[in-house]
């Protein structure tokens, strides 16, 4: 049955296997699930997250906000970020000037080729 | 006369005069406007579906204005053909689908999410504007047309982006911004048009790809439109427009500015392939896009990854994605002289490009509209002041999370079937480019994680507590794309198969363009 075969080129795809594929390993990891530990106790202490030391903070407050996500990542490339940010200037000289750029740039590959 | 031949003109002449019909329709029925136009545009896409069958089975359609015959494209006696010809082939009619779909989606929309703004009747008026230059500009086979549709497309665009008011400072900046650089490329589109016309006395796409010597002037027409069309496409580092104008306009108006630029990226491809085509350097060509494109990728994926502005960061992604159709195109405009590669990956390549296109209109409309959604209810665009969202807007949710897994490129949805024929094709091309390519999905990813983890996980917050899902109508838009998303996920062989490997087709092969053109004496 090729319906849903992708050919890439290289080799192919099909979405449908690969579902049947999910479902299939999702029973499997049920089933394994099902093997573990049983005296799980509901409503106890069991259920709370381990905080040393401070005090827990309410749930709303404990919210991670977007400029706080990925702090180590940007903070690693800032030599990255710096120049890349800072060329983003919102002047739209700066606009029209990079339209020249690329338009020069293009002007001699495709002029000297 | 069957009505079936004259569709090519309807599905621009409905909304056009339905554009001009709003004011007076407003006027009377302000309640019904939006319905009023949903219909226009809801006709338009049958039209439209109705014509890409046909175009799709039986060859490429052509409408000549004007003239005694509309199929007459060369009349005798004339040395060229003169009149504004309409050429619709496998290319063009995959862009009005595209068109067509997005545009009707956005009227659907609009009806809840514009209720409450003043002056409906412009809005809509300049919506069927819009659409009418988008279908132009992918319709026409005149290079002065497109220039018309190109501007019609642009101001219409720039009243729409700072719809909230010129009163309101950065939506009028971001028009400000919208219509320099618009002014800019219409500009130089049409010094380009002028040098094909001083030079060979025609304005005919197929006329001028058949008479092309590929002079100094040629060179510089081309250097002109890759330039500009690039730009209006949103490729980096002339891509600083786009988060200022698509985090500005409302969403809807968003959604349809990413299939614009679309139109762009078409022009793009079309005058490269169908009129310099291998007379030009299509190595030097091919390598100049595809270096546009991976400058895209990476540098509109890092900028997205810090924005915490969700539709700035969106219009980020924007940019990155235009990058992979790009590269795609890209490669195979490189490898175009050489039948071995092109048929070997080259082919491919523009199948996943193209492929890109069309499921890049749908995820990122889709998450544009998830982003109007959030602000419809919670009055902000900042993910730092969201959260929690999801215990109150469970669909809006689960589309986000179908648009970002597709954006994303993560099985079955359907930007993994096109992402993943780029990779393959690409990579027997430059295994770097591959590389890059895929790197930029990963970081695509975690920067959609962190949007759906500001958004709408973690505990209900006070402000939100009371927050509703959005009405249907806006329900009714979204769910249509997420659908889409999931049955091209799922049947990728289909559409490539049927609409897209006709369009890479249909731009690979100059002559069968020219010859429904010049053999129509």
């Amino acid at each position: 049955m090729n319906i849903g075969l992708l050919e890439t080129g290289s080799g192919s795809w099909n979405a449908i296997i690969w579902i049947v594929m999910v479902v299939v390993i999702g029973i499997v990891v049920l089933w394994v699930r099902s093997q573990g530990e049983e005296k799980y106790k509901k409503d106890t202490n069991q259920t709370k997250p381990f905080l040393s030391g401070n005090p827990e903070v309410s749930k709303e407050d404990s919210h991670v906000s977007a400029s706080h996500i990925y702090w180590g990542f940007t903070e690693a490339l800032k030599k990255y970020y710096k120049p890349l940010v800072t060329l983003h200037t919102g002047d739209l000289n700066d606009y029209s000037g990079w339209i020249v750029l690329v338009m020069a740039i293009i002007l001699i590959i495709v002029g000297v080729s | 006369m069957n009505l079936l031949t004259h569709i090519p003109v309807l599905v621009i002449v409905i909304p056009l005069l339905a554009a001009f019909a709003s004011p007076i329709i407003g006027k009377l029925n302000k309640k019904n406007l939006g319905l009023f136009v949903s219909v226009i545009l809801g006709i338009t896409l049958i039209l439209t579906l109705i014509l890409a069958t046909n175009v799709l089975t039986k060859g490429p359609a052509i409408y000549v204005f004007g003239g005694e015959d509309i199929s007459l494209t060369h009349p005798s006696g004339l040395f060229a053909p003169i009149r504004i010809i309409f050429q619709i082939d496998a290319m063009s009619i995959f862009m009005g689908l595209i068109a067509s779909l997005v545009f009707f989606l956005a009227s659907v929309y609009s009806l809840s999410y514009m209720k409450s703004h003043e002056g409906l009747e412009k809005y809509y008026t300049l919506l069927l504007l819009l659409a009418t230059g988008m279908s132009g500009m992918v319709y026409t086979g005149d290079t002065f047309n497109f220039f018309v549709f190109l501007e019609i497309a642009s101001i219409a665009s720039v009243a729409l982006i700072s719809f909230k008011g010129t009163d309101c400072g950065e939506p009028a900046e971001a028009g400000l911004k919208y219509i320099v650089v618009s002014a800019i490329a219409g500009s130089m589109v049409l010094f380009s048009v002028a040098i094909f016309y001083g030079q060979y006395n025609v304005l005919n796409m197929a006329t001028i790809a058949e008479v092309m010597q590929f002079t100094q002037l040629d060179k510089i027409a081309l250097i002109l439109l890759v330039t500009v069309l690039a730009m209006k496409a949103g490729s980096v580092p002339m891509h600083m427009w786009t988060p200022d104008s698509y985090s500005e306009a409302p969403a809807a108006i968003t959604m349809v500015l990413v299939a614009v630029s679309q139109a762009s990226l078409y022009a793009l491809f079309r005058f490269t392939f169908t009129l310099y085509n291998i007379k030009m350097n299509t190595v030097a060509v091919g390598w100049i896009i595809i270096i546009l494109g991976v400058l895209s990728m990476f540098i509109g994926v890092t900028m997205a990854i810090i924005q915490k502005d969700i539709k700035r960061l969106m219009a980020y992604h924007a940019v990155s994605q235009t990058g992979y159709m790009l590269l795609g195109v890209g490669v195979g405009l490189a490898v175009l002289a050489n039948p071995i590669a092109l048929e070997t990956f080259g082919i491919k390549a523009m199948e996943g490009g193209i492929f890109h296109i069309m499921n890049h209109a749908m995820y990122k409309g889709l998450l544009f509209l998830t982003a109007g959604a959030l602000f419809f209810r919670t009055g902000t665009r900042d993910l730092n002041k969201m959260g929690g969202l999801g215990n109150n807007m469970i669909y809006t949710a689960v589309f986000f999370i179908i648009g970002a897994a597709a954006i994303a490129g993560i099985p079955p949805f359907n930007g993994f079937a096109s992402k993943l024929i780029i990779y393959e094709s690409v990579y027997q091309f430059n295994p770097l480019l591959a590389i890059i390519a895929m790197l930029v999905s990963i970081l695509t990813l975690a920067s959609f994680v962190k949007v759906f983890h500001s958004a709408f996980l973690g505990p209900k917050m006070e402000q939100f507590k009371d927050v509703k899902e959005v009405p249907k109508s806006m329900l009714f838009a979204m769910a249509t794309l997420a659908f889409i998303i999931i049955i091209f996920g799922l049947f990728p062989d289909l559409v490539v198969k049927n609409i897209v490997h006709p369009a890479v087709m249909a731009l690979i092969n100059q002559s069968s363009y020219t010859e429904v053109i010049l053999g129509g004496m």
